[in-house]
């Protein structure tokens, strides 16, 4: 299968976007080339502004070009979109401008870099903000997608993006909408909300369970916030078993957003894989995910003694 | 002719500290002392500078005004009323719940191009603005209005390297130099040191006047505003806290408390007493 980073998905679509809207103008923190925003960038050089490594300016300027009538894009890595955290705060979501904020390398996976750069907690930090979306692709296709619907959609919206190439699972035909989960896979002993990256580690696991003969739906939650929850409770009340996937926290991220609709709809057991409230370390990827439990062959273990709990 | 119209603005300036303090005075909070060191400024700008039409706020071709020390409503809102982008009677309901005039201003409120209240905010913002109306073609000015106090967020420098470097000459910042801030006098919190040397190393126009003269303040806002040169520019205005008010002027205690009945009687008068002449 074609293999591609969710960020060159993001690069591709902003180019094909600028073509198509004049009034689409990008923004970098000095971190274009990582984020793929260059290719817009070398494109339409008068649309594109280089901030600096200055995020927090980054963030105000692109709220001044939305509220003069502008669709901006403003890209960095999403740890470091978190330092303009309080002006995303005051300026774009209280005012609800239309800020598309674009936060690449996140997740453990980001890898060798190190903690620094590993933002765990994003997902968290913008989903608590009133007014904003907040979307992660599973890969390229799904995120050139979602590019394109948030070109239609008028408000603010945090995209988190990766670093590292990962299976093309949808192709042109796909009907993305923002808000809308995705089931990947029919089952009936358990459901797996996964996201980012790992939908397809959650996809392998669930073939590792399925030898096992443990059916589990595999749900794509793309849109985080606002979450679908009418997919949430419907999933939990055919299956009971709720596991939620995300490199990421399991505190505030999919985890706490699954976790906060059943609670209140359809209490229910839960189970969430992901970051348990703790930092990683440098390394690679697949090396990472294996010992930080975020691997499929982790993810498999961990709902087979979930599961368990059934009987 | 040019000497008439300092004199109506000197008048207008008088008119609106003694809204400034009632404005405050009948919602028992918000900041006295920033709103009347900038009110001289924003005269010039409203009266004689800023083109703008109340009919239609957001006109597409307006010079834009980002008040960035917002803080300073009062200020902004005896302006806007006075000029007619929403009914007087809506000072009344300054920070009051269920009413329109928020604490710190807010994009719906007619005539307001800024939502400010967090410090070292609005120079990017209208630098984003700035942006665009150049990509526009507009013919129209961005003024932004920043504090000597906020002049120690370290974003007001991001976005100031970032105006000069994207040659933008339709943004002009005053920094309304008041010299105290909420606890004390700014060269005792955190001295921002010498501004005209800064912002002249970092690339920028720097036109200094005395922020309580009118004739110096409508001098300066002609010349910013014709400056392009590719490069932002920005007018020291160096002014005094709580200017027109004796026991006001100076004093940090007045940064955000509101007058008590004596002091608010005491304010108008002194205000009212002001010689227009004399007044600097």
């Amino acid at each position: 299968m074609e293999k591609s980073a969710t960020r060159d998905g993001y690069g591709k679509a902003l180019l094909e976007l600028g073509r198509q809207n004049k009034d689409v103008v990008a923004l970098d923190a000095d971190l274009s080339d990582s984020t793929r925003s260059e290719y817009f960038a070398k494109q339409f050089p008068e649309r594109f502004f280089s901030m600096g490594i200055a995020e927090q300016d980054m963030i105000g300027a692109a709220a001044g070009l939305a509220f003069s009538g502008k669709i901006p894009y403003a890209s960095t890595f999403a740890v470091f979109s978190e330092r303009a955290y309080e002006f995303i705060r005051n300026i774009v979501s209280r005012n609800r401008l239309n800020v598309k904020i674009a936060g690449s390398h996140s997740g453990i996976a980001t890898g060798e870099d190190g903690k620094s750069a590993q933002a765990i907690e994003d997902i968290a930090a913008y989903r608590v903000l009133p007014n904003m979306v907040v979307l992660q692709p599973c890969d390229a296709a799904e995120c050139e997608k979602m590019v394109f619907a948030l070109a239609d959609y008028k408000g603010p919206s945090y995209m988190r993006l990766h670093r590292n190439a990962v299976p093309v699972i949808h192709d042109s035909n796909y009907k993305f909408e923002i808000g809308k989960g995705e089931v990947l896979r029919q089952g009936k002993d358990a459901v797996i909300f996964a996201t980012g990256t790992l939908v397809h580690e959650t996809l392998k696991a669930a073939e590792i369970l399925d030898k096992e003969g443990i059916k589990v739906y595999v749900v794509n939650i793309h849109t985080i916030k606002p979450l679908d929850s009418n997919l949430v409770i419907d999933l939990a009340k055919k299956t009971n078993y709720v596991v939620t996937a995300e490199d990421h926290n399991v505190i505030g991220g999919l985890g706490g957003a699954v976790a906060e609709v059943l609670s209140e709809n359809y209490p229910c057991l839960m189970k969430r894989i992901g970051m348990q409230d703790m930092y990683a370390e440098s390394g690679r990827p697949d090396e990472l995910y294996k010992k930080y439990g975020l691997d499929a062959e982790s993810i498999a273990e961990e709902v087979m003694k979930f599961v368990s709990k059934k009987k | 002719m040019q000497k008439d119209i300092v004199l109506e603005l000197k008048q207008k300036a008088k008119e609106l500290r003694k809204e400034i303090i009632t404005i405050i005075y009948n919602a028992q909070s918000g900041h006295p002392g920033g709103s009347l060191s900038a009110i001289d400024v924003m005269v010039g700008l409203y009266y004689h500078k800023l083109k703008v039409d109340t009919k239609n706020p957001l006109w597409e071709n307006r010079d834009r005004f980002v008040l960035s020390k917002g803080h300073c409503s009062p200020a902004i809102y005896a302006v806007l009323a006075d000029k007619g982008f929403f009914p007087k009677s809506e000072l009344e309901g300054y920070r009051k719940i269920n009413r329109m005039l928020q604490g710190h201003p807010e994009l719906n409120t007619p005539g307001i191009d800024f939502a400010g209240g967090a410090l070292g905010q609005g120079i990017c913002f209208a630098l984003g603005i700035a942006l665009a109306c150049r990509l526009d073609k507009r013919n129209c000015n961005v003024y932004a209005m920043i504090g000597d106090g906020e002049a120690q967020e370290g974003a007001v420098w991001e976005s100031s390297m970032a105006a000069a470097f994207h040659k933008l000459d339709n943004l002009i910042v005053i920094l309304d130099k008041n010299q105290v801030q909420q606890t004390g006098k700014t060269k005792e919190i955190m001295d921002i040191g010498n501004v005209t040397m800064k912002w002249k190393a970092f690339g920028w126009n720097v036109i200094e006047i005395n922020g309580h003269d009118m004739a110096q303040v409508v001098k300066a806002l002609d010349k910013a505003s014709k400056m392009k040169n590719k490069r932002p520019t920005i007018i020291i205005s160096n002014t005094i806290k709580g200017k027109g008010v004796s026991f006001m002027e100076l004093n940090h205690k007045f940064h955000g408390k509101a007058p008590n009945d004596d002091e608010c009687r005491k304010a108008i008068e002194e205000i009212g007493n002001i010689d227009v002449k004399k007044f600097k």
